[in-house]
């Protein structure tokens, strides 16, 4: 009885620390479909790309990997600048932008990927810092630094990018791009300048998302595919744009896969990500029909 | 004059906001009835209810003797409820023969009927229109006026006893708005009916004979098109207090 | 040209593709040949909904391995016939195809797309924890030396099969594009509003289609565990399906049944030559940049450039017209 109770105890609060590192692979594809519109498959990918920037500064600088993708961040937003600017010319603005927009998206998920067996092999990354290894205790609660201190990074990287959003003018016409690109059109600012910050944005969290993913585990350059499920899910069910329907999607799905992790075993935790997409696609399609 | 719509008691809300409210309207077969509004004042909202695309919560749409409530779009174009859309939208990789050719094959010869002979009935409704000898041509190559009359052409092609023009004049000449305006009468002379939602009121008084306004989701008025105009519950809709 | 002469054309060159190859008579032909015809399958399945609906599937090695299992664990229950385990796999698949599409196809086509992706992993994941069809550590098929019912090699049979196959999805391809149903496919992928407003049952179709383009890629996956003898997870779900599956109808082009097939026999081709000389890796990166490259700068595809399936360049294209009868309305 006592067993089970911390077990569970401790499956919710790894669930919840999950969950905010959730939360940082999910705010880009919050960012590029829900308030943007582009379905950027290629996501998760760019997460992996991350990692392996923190992982190369790590094993051949010996930098900090969390501090190291801070750095790196501005090199990914002009990959995202760039990326935008090819799909933007190529699809968007030729109103083509569903198959093949899809398939262009596609093709970057497998170029990235192959790209990083070819240059670092198929074997499992990880990474050294003083906070992987120790845990706080509460009582029977464990908590893992190697898990506290990426939730507390990504809610930090959430935070700053809310209040971006919130207060700065860029942020705002950003804000008003994901509502109708006309109204910004009278604002008398330019809405693909204005979508290209924003998905450059997008790319930029992928740095510090794949940094703390290769902080809480091993990465191999295809592990992207399995988060790929988990990001769309977390993102539709936390109604789609919105920072804090993102983070609470993110928690309640870590604290479920946490769970399953528990009691039935961790080889069934992808298939817990995809029963929890189907069911956002089943709940909220109301909030989904007319974008 | 026997009954051919029935609408009562249409409601639909999104979120918090009322889009319709109790909204009724009885359509006789071969009538031209001119529906008006304010922008946002639900008549799109009452459109898409009418064909389908959005669900009404309460009330009972009844077409020719059928319930309509819970057919999908498609369904009701099968039994005749026919509309064009505000902004055109052809089928833009298809030809526009080949734009006509969809609600002939999916409408049409679905009706066991017996089927058609596509390229001859093509030419004949693109005759109608206006459109004459444009088969092989695509959307992307028609002018404003020529996207217009291959919506209504696309409309007609599934032989409707009623036909919804959703603002089938918006932004056009005062040529062009005469030259629709001449098409939509022939289509009522040939037994079709038709709601016509515009804003063009030179357009809707020349063509209705009767006429409704919708306002913020009621039927504020329904009846002679020169005594609703007159009416001060209209004529502050529209022109303020 | 009609459909019966087409049916007899398309026999009539697999024949004579199966002739030359027995001329040839080197294994390796035969190994090389059934990997570029079951993409020609691939292919041209991944287009009846792709193509003509505009509906992305990323799922192909999902609906290519779970068919591949359901060999596995048919072979475990009982023995069966190679064409009746085909036909089985491609009712698991369709059934799949027919599940995924009620589920997400009522909403934007995103959707689908990302939930395909989700699918496959979560289909792997199945296939890792299921011990009764190998688990994660795989399970062997073993393959008969030779066939009772042709007297011929194994791995000619499986090459034959696979021709009839591929001359089935490609002639059931181009019945769709010349009939009601293909105008139909057209105009959801062009406007699904307009299209239901046209009388287009649109939701049916594209069950239809996902059904459809789901059972053809299973029956392409039924032989692979005879193909390779040894199956398990990741190489049955490999990413390089679902990558070749995409980028050979994108680069050949969708409009139109030739499309496919150029961008397989083309790629899979390619594939199969270089794998002697460059690794796997450095093949699909080459795929990969040919995707994009083809979906930026020339999104019709190889047959575009030569007119074929180009709405700018079919003026006055002439279709059979359906026998007239007179019309009592």
């Amino acid at each position: 009885m006592d067993i089970s109770f911390s077990l569970l105890g401790n499956a919710i609060v790894s669930g919840l620390l999950l969950g905010g590192f959730y939360a940082a692979v999910t705010i880009g594809i919050s960012i590029s479909f829900g308030m943007l519109d582009i379905v950027n498959i290629a996501h998760p990918a760019f997460i992996i790309l991350g990692s392996y920037g923190a992982y190369f500064a790590n094993s051949q600088l010996g930098v900090d990997p969390i501090v190291a993708s801070l750095v790196l961040t501005p090199a990914f937003y002009l990959l995202g600048a760039g990326i935008y600017e090819v799909y933007h010319r190529s699809f968007e603005r030729r109103g083509d932008a569903s198959m093949r927009g899809l398939a262009f998206f596609f093709g970057l998920l497998f170029i990235t990927e192959v790209v990083l067996v070819l240059v670092f092999g198929v074997d499992y990354r990880l990474v050294r810092a003083i906070y992987i290894g120790p845990s706080l205790h509460f009582g029977e609660i464990e908590v893992p630094l190697r898990l506290l201190v990426p939730a507390v990074a990504s809610l930090a990287m959430i935070g700053g990018l809310y209040l971006f959003l919130s207060r700065s003018f860029i942020g705002r016409a950003i804000q008003a791009v994901a509502q109708d690109q006309g109204a910004l059109r009278l604002m008398a600012a330019d809405p693909v300048r204005i979508k290209r910050i924003a998905f450059a944005l997008s790319i930029a969290t992928a740095s510090v998302g794949g940094a703390i993913l290769i902080v809480i585990q091993p990465v191999e350059p295809s592990l992207g595919r399995e988060y790929i499920g988990r990001v769309f899910a977390i993102a539709v069910l936390g109604g789609l744009g919105s920072f804090a329907g993102t983070v609470v999607a993110a928690m309640v799905l870590g604290i479920m896969e946490s769970l399953t992790a528990t009691f039935y075993g961790p080889s069934w935790s992808p298939a817990v990500a995809f029963g929890f997409l189907l069911l956002a696609l089943a709940v909220k399609p109301s909030g989904m029909f007319g974008r | 004059m026997s009954l051919l719509l029935e609408v009562s008691g249409l409601g639909k809300r999104f979120g918090g906001f009322v889009a319709l409210e109790g909204v009724d309207l009885s359509i006789g077969a071969g009538e031209r009835v001119g529906l008006i509004g304010p922008n946002g004042s639900g008549k799109s909202t009452f459109v898409n209810c009418l064909c389908g695309t959005l669900r009404n919560e309460t009330g009972q749409v009844r077409f020719d003797g059928h319930v309509l409530n819970r057919l999908a779009a498609h369904r009701r174009t099968r039994l005749g409820l026919a509309r064009s859309f505000q902004l055109p939208r052809p089928f833009p990789s298809l030809t526009v023969g080949e734009n006509l050719r969809i609600p002939i094959e999916y409408v049409v010869h679905t009706r066991g009927l017996g089927r058609l002979d596509v390229p001859a009935r093509c030419e004949e409704l693109l005759d109608m229109v206006g459109l004459t000898g444009r088969a092989d041509d695509l959307p992307a190559g028609l002018t404003q006026v020529e996207m217009r009359k291959l919506e209504l052409a696309r409309a007609m092609a599934a032989e409707p006893k009623l036909l919804i023009a959703d603002e089938a004049m918006a932004g056009l000449s005062h040529q062009e708005v005469d030259d629709i305006l001449a098409l939509l009468l022939r289509m009522n002379q040939d037994g079709v009916t038709i709601i016509m939602i515009e804003h063009i009121m030179r357009a809707v008084m020349q063509f209705s004979q009767r006429l409704v306004v919708l306002v913020a989701g009621r039927k504020i008025a329904d009846g002679l098109p020169a005594e609703v105009i007159r009416n001060p519950e209209v004529e502050r809709a529209y022109l303020g207090e | 040209m009609r459909g019966k002469h087409f049916l007899l054309a398309a026999v009539a060159v697999a024949a004579l593709v199966f002739g030359a190859a027995r001329l040839v008579n080197n294994g390796y032909v035969f190994f090389a040949g059934y990997v570029v015809l079951q993409y020609v399958v691939l292919a041209t399945a991944w287009n009846i909904l792709g193509g003509y609906t505009g509906y992305v599937n990323f799922g192909t090695a999902g609906f290519f391995a779970l068919a591949a299992y359901t060999t596995v664990a048919l072979e475990k229950l009982t023995p069966l016939p190679l064409p009746v385990v085909m036909l089985a796999g491609g009712l698991v698949s369709g059934l799949l195809g027919l599940g995924m599409g009620y589920l997400t196809l009522r909403l934007r086509g995103a959707f689908f797309s990302i939930a395909t992706l989700a699918m496959a992993v979560v289909a792997q994941t199945f296939m890792v924890n299921w011990s009764f069809v190998g688990g994660s550590s795989g399970a062997f098929a073993i393959r008969p030396p030779r066939t009772a019912l042709f007297g011929i090699d194994y791995i000619q049979y499986l090459f034959l099969l696979m021709l009839g196959l591929a001359v089935l999805v490609i002639v059931v391809a181009r019945l769709i594009e010349r009939s009601r149903l293909g105008d139909g496919f057209a105009a959801i992928r062009d406007d699904e509003l307009a299209a239901e407003a046209s009388g287009v049952p649109t939701l049916r179709l594209k069950l239809l289609a996902t059904a459809l383009s789901g059972a053809f890629m299973g029956m392409a996956g039924a032989p692979l565990p005879y193909y390779v003898t040894y199956l398990d997870p990741p190489s049955a779900f490999s990413l390089a399906y679902a990558a070749n599956t995409i980028a050979m109808p994108l680069i050949g082009g969708t409009a139109s049944w030739p499309g496919p097939l150029v961008g397989a026999l083309l790629i899979a081709t390619m594939q199969q030559v270089a794998t002697v000389t460059i690794s796997s890796a450095v093949n699909l990166l080459i795929v990969g940049l040919m995707l994009v490259a083809f979906v930026i700068a020339a999104p019709y595809g190889i047959i575009g450039w030569f007119g074929i399936g180009r709405p700018d360049r079919r003026r006055g294209r002439k279709r059979a017209v359906p026998k007239l009868r007179e019309r009592d309305a």
